[in-house]
């Protein structure tokens, strides 16, 4: 597309638009914003606590479960079997329902009265009100980005590779962890960063599991209900300015990964 | 050393059928076969990375049909190549040593002695991804071979490369074969089974059509495809020299018989081919453009669907395709003395 047609103008204007619907709130909210309040935010106990408990259950529930979504997403990457179209779109689920829904079909599964729950509660864990609760909440919701995202990096593998490595004397599981999970990397890393990112920011499905302890997007909820939007936007900008720095931190990280690969 | 035993293996649309041929210890065998012949696949069953249907692959003695990839001692460098991009030169060299927990100081040594050889020992710490088509050939070579394969499987090794790099890989291949590794080469390339096998077998559409010794199968093709797709039965070994007035080239073929060329050679040994169309015959020396004239005796005469195949020794035996018409016309029988013309520029060096 050469740039002075006037379609291109058309769609930059259209991009332009786009952008600045997701940035004019975002920048209004800061602008709205005193130092002053920015700071009595940082400063205040249940703030800290809140944001703190958001990135330890999102990240804790990001690795625990990548322990099995990523040998699961070399599966579908790799493999053909009876009714796959379905256990993908079994996966892509908690994408398309209402989050509040799978809330409540989560506590179904795992409040104290269910066998999961009892199993738990006999290990000392009780979901409901619990991190792990939360942890589940998160990553019941933002589990697809990771799969389909580690699929994908599996997929993208000339599988030559990996017929290579095993015609030079490798075991299945050398040939997994040492070409395939190496080369999947990136997009495994970018799933990683999505699940972590999606799980942070999910409100439906936590606030059915635990409204105590409080999530950063549960207190925010909190304090825009009890006392209105003048003391929820504090909260907000604070949640909002650390879960950019973690994702920006995360991201570069990533990058970093690819120039050493290549 | 290796016999395969009515070999079957089929998928939607395409089957392997009944294949059987050997290759003894020291054998440098091609398999020639068009696009989608499934000479591939051929090679992918004996590596093991696919399961044949029924059939044997026996070894050294041993049926390994059923045997793992990771334990059939069989190298094979794909026509991908596929090196690992993640790794060095090294760690890709080193990849099938640290499968058998070999000692690193051994691995070490053995990669540095394998490095050398190959001349890749300054590219060790370079990936993949920084170096010339040459180069990858050479590492991906030496990564099959550090683990002293039983056998080595080419597939397509010298598809993706310049003239001047399959020169190059082909004097590899060659001297790597002299230094006693048996080699299975899947090629569509006539040429590259005249200049390399000593075996060839011949495959279409999943079937073996005809396997032998490469003069054999050349000069006594068994069907007409196979006739079509070797093409060409004049080839020779030969010496090449320059002529004085530079523009036209010798190729002595065993040190007596001088050939022109206007093709420049680009070594002092090698290959010439002659179409057997290219070739003319007549009963007297006659006063033409073609500088190649030599009188020889015919030694037999092929009648063949749709045109004869004359011999003719004129110190080699060369083969010349006619007309039935020409035939009669000349009245050529069988050690009756003709003489053979073809032009400088008929000459061609592979």
């Amino acid at each position: 597309m050469k740039p002075k047609q006037p379609l291109f103008w058309i769609f930059t204007l259209l991009g332009g638009l786009i952008l600045l619907f997701i940035i004019g709130p975002l920048i209004g909210m800061f602008a709205s914003t005193s130092p002053a309040e920015l700071f009595e935010a940082s400063t205040d106990k249940e703030v800290q606590l809140s944001i703190w408990l958001t990135l330890f259950t999102s990240m804790g529930g990001t690795l625990v479960f990548s322990l099995a979504a990523i040998p699961f997403a070399y599966l579908l990457a790799r493999k053909k079997f009876a009714f796959k179209w379905l256990v993908s779109g079994i996966i892509d689920l908690p994408i398309v329902i209402p989050h509040t829904a799978a809330g409540i079909a989560l506590l179904g599964v795992i409040s104290r009265g269910t066998f999961a729950g009892r199993m738990a509660s006999s290990i000392g864990i009780d979901f409901v009100g619990h991190p792990a609760g939360i942890a589940l909440a998160m990553a019941f919701v933002s589990i697809p980005f990771l799969i389909n995202a580690a699929r994908d990096g599996f997929h993208n593998i000339p599988e030559k590779l990996e017929k290579a490595a095993l015609n030079l004397g490798a075991s299945p599981t050398r040939v997994f962890f040492t070409i395939s999970l190496p080369l999947a990397w990136r997009n495994i890393l970018s799933g990683l960063i999505l699940m972590f990112a999606r799980g942070m920011s999910e409100f439906g499905a936590v606030v059915i599991i635990a409204y105590y302890p409080m999530t950063a997007p549960v207190l925010i909820y909190e304090r825009f209900g009890s006392y209105g939007l003048n003391y929820a936007q504090p909260v907000a900008v604070l949640f909002i300015t650390v879960s950019l720095l973690f994702f920006i931190f995360l991201r570069s990280f990533s990058k970093n990964a690819d120039h050493a690969d290549n | 050393m290796l016999i395969i035993d009515k070999l079957n293996k089929s998928w939607p649309g395409f089957a392997l059928q009944d294949i059987s041929f050997d290759v003894n210890s020291g054998d440098y065998f091609v398999l020639l076969g068009k696009s989608g012949s499934g000479k591939t696949a051929l090679l992918e069953i004996i590596a093991g990375i696919t399961q044949a249907d029924s059939g044997r692959i026996i070894l050294n003695g041993h049926n390994i049909a059923n045997q793992k990839i990771q334990n059939r001692n069989i190298g094979m460098v794909f026509q991908e190549l596929a090196l690992f991009p993640h790794m060095s030169v090294k760690d890709n060299l080193a990849y099938s040593l640290k499968n058998k927990n070999i000692p690193s100081a051994e691995i070490h040594d053995r990669v540095m002695e394998i490095a050398r050889k190959f001349k890749i020992f300054h590219l060790l710490k370079r990936k993949p991804a920084k170096l010339s088509g040459g180069e990858l050939q050479r590492t991906a070579l030496a990564r099959t071979l550090i683990r002293v394969p039983d056998i080595l499987l080419l597939d397509e090794p010298l598809s993706s490369l310049d003239i001047e790099l399959k020169r190059e890989v082909r004097a590899l291949l060659k001297l790597i074969n002299k230094e006693g590794t048996t080699i299975i080469h899947v090629t569509h390339h006539y040429e590259e089974a005249i200049i390399l096998a000593n075996k060839i077998a011949v495959l279409n559409n999943g079937k073996l059509i005809q396997s032998g010794n490469t003069k054999d199968v050349f000069h006594h093709p068994a069907s007409k495809f196979v006739a079509n797709f070797t093409g060409v039965k004049n080839y020779f070994r030969s010496k090449f020299s320059q002529k004085e007035d530079k523009q036209i080239y010798i190729a002595t073929i065993n040190n007596e018989i001088e050939i022109y060329t206007t093709q420049k050679p680009l070594a002092n040994e090698g290959f010439i081919i002659i179409r057997c169309e290219d070739i003319t015959i007549s009963l007297i020396q006659t006063n033409s453009s073609a500088v190649n004239q030599f009188e020889g005796s015919i030694t037999e005469i092929s009648h063949l669907p749709h045109y004869y195949e004359v011999t003719v020794d004129i110190g080699v035996q060369l083969t010349i395709s006619l007309s039935e018409k020409s035939v009669l016309k000349l009245q050529l029988t069988l050690n009756k003395k003709v003489w053979v013309s073809f032009k400088a520029t008929a000459v061609r060096i592979i």
